[in-house]
């Protein structure tokens, strides 16, 4: 059987005395799309940022695609890749923030293309036809010299997108993609996201949006507390929530 | 009455300290900025000893020590003509300012850039050449601005080092002509100046107004 893209066991992460994450395990299988739903303080951003290295962790495993990034011994001393093996590995992964983080200094078409000239040593000829094809996918492509200022949030997301696919990574993490937008907003994002779930990308996505995740996620993961309560396919969690915490919690939602 | 023509010469050494000075200065200034900013905890503080060195003591006080102390300081010790010896507490001296201006600008950057540099794969140098630096220089051109017109007025400094700036020769006219014409003249000259460096500074900030941020 092929290794998880996302393998993840027993993930630790204290910030000074608070444990924000307490043993997170999940495993996520190619073309997987999974949502991590709860709290806000329940440690799913966290999570997320442990997975492509922004946050390091206390202790814990994690595999990427089979390739260990960082693993902690029994006595929890944590032994990381070396940098460079580290950003190769990362790069598997593209990311979308809640906040964008577009480079506000470059137009649109200069944030999808500036990873794969800088970091991919690609060359212009190559890379624009690709980036003008992904903006056209996101429907942006007629905005392409504009400057982010320029354009609306739902916008704005929709370029960080085009940019993270710009490096054709094997997994999409995404971190609450939505919850900086005008609700009037969030759906052009979301039928994005829908898009990619169609052609099988391995998606890992932290989300407010309910219906979202019931409709897209082929799993839906609860976390509360730093921990995960629940995880199991989207249709039967939302229909039939075993833990009382995941019931509370959804209870409120609706 | 002779004015313009001794005026006019003592403005070419006035300009040519503080172009020579300038063009030094910003970038050894930047250079400090990065290595103040890096995690290099023990030369980054002492550029921080240095910066407060070179802002906690008169810049006069400076440019005397490197012409008249200096050669007889031990191992270092130099003896520098006139022009060099300016040259030299200028750019020493405003490197200072120029590295705490170029780290607030370093430091105003929001952390999400760095993140999402991050996971594009940029490493620290192409993260901070590509990404940061250019909203930096944006962000620090109205202080930049500020400091180079001082530095334009600070160069009648080299008037210690008995140097024949703008500002001196105006004084050398007053006291032989008894006129105070020249320093209305001289005012002129550095107000011509500046106003073209504003003028500069203004065309490089409305070049960068295309974007917001």
């Amino acid at each position: 059987m092929a290794s998880p893209m996302i393998d993840a066991r027993g993930v630790h992460k204290r910030f000074a005395a608070v444990e924000v994450l307490r043993g997170v395990s999940l495993a996520v299988g190619r073309g997987e799309v999974v949502a991590i739903i709860g709290p806000s303080g329940s440690g799913k951003s966290t999570f997320l940022r442990c997975l492509n290295h922004l946050e390091t962790i206390s202790s814990g495993r994690i595999d990427i695609a089979g390739e260990t990034l960082v693993s902690s011994t029994a006595d929890g001393v944590c032994r990381h890749a070396p940098d460079a093996d580290i950003r190769r590995i990362c790069r598997r992964m593209g990311m979308v923030f809640q906040h964008f983080n577009l480079f506000p200094h470059l137009t649109v078409l200069q944030n999808v293309i500036e990873a794969p000239l800088t970091v991919k040593g690609l060359r212009r000829e190559v890379i624009v036809p690709r980036a003008e094809e992904l903006l056209r996918r996101v429907g942006l492509l007629d905005r392409q010299a504009s400057y982010p200022s320029q354009l609306s949030g739902g916008q704005k997301q929709r370029v960080a997108i085009a940019r993270a696919l710009a490096l054709e990574p094997d997994i999409m993490l995404f971190d609450e993609p939505t919850s900086a937008l005008d609700p009037e907003l969030t759906g052009e994002v979301l039928r994005t996201i829908r898009e990619l779930a169609e052609e099988h990308m391995t998606m890992l996505v932290v989300t407010h949006e309910m219906a979202f995740a019931r409709e897209v996620a082929s799993r839906v993961v609860f976390m509360d507390g730093g921990e995960i309560v629940e995880a199991r396919p989207a249709r039967e969690l939302f229909a039939a929530p075993e833990h009382p915490r995941t019931r509370a919690f959804l209870e409120n939602m609706l | 009455m002779r004015i313009v023509g001794p005026l006019a010469e003592g403005t070419g050494v006035t300009l040519q300290v503080f172009v020579i000075s300038f063009v030094l200065a910003v970038p050894l200034g930047l250079a400090l900025a990065l290595v103040r900013v890096s995690r290099f905890a023990f030369v980054s503080g002492l550029v921080n000893g240095y910066i407060w060195l070179m802002r906690g003591t008169p810049l006069m006080l400076q440019m005397l020590f490197i012409y008249f102390a200096l050669p007889f300081v031990p191992v270092i010790g130099v003896r520098l003509p006139d022009f060099p010896a300016a040259i030299v507490a200028f750019v020493l001296n405003y490197a200072a300012y120029f590295a705490e201006i170029f780290r607030a600008g370093i430091q105003s950057i929001d952390r999400g850039q760095y993140e999402a540099a991050r996971v594009l794969g940029l490493n620290y140098p192409q993260t901070m050449r590509r990404i940061v630096l250019p909203q930096v220089f944006k962000r620090v051109l109205p202080p930049l601005s500020n400091e180079t017109i001082t530095l334009v007025k600070d160069t009648s400094l080299i008037y210690v080092l008995a140097m024949n700036d703008l500002l001196r020769a105006a004084r050398g006219i007053v006291q032989r002509d008894f006129t105070t014409m020249p320093f209305v003249v001289a005012a002129a000259f550095y107000l011509l100046m500046t106003l073209v460096l504003t003028l500069a500074f203004q065309h490089l900030e409305r070049k960068h107004a295309v974007y917001d941020g």
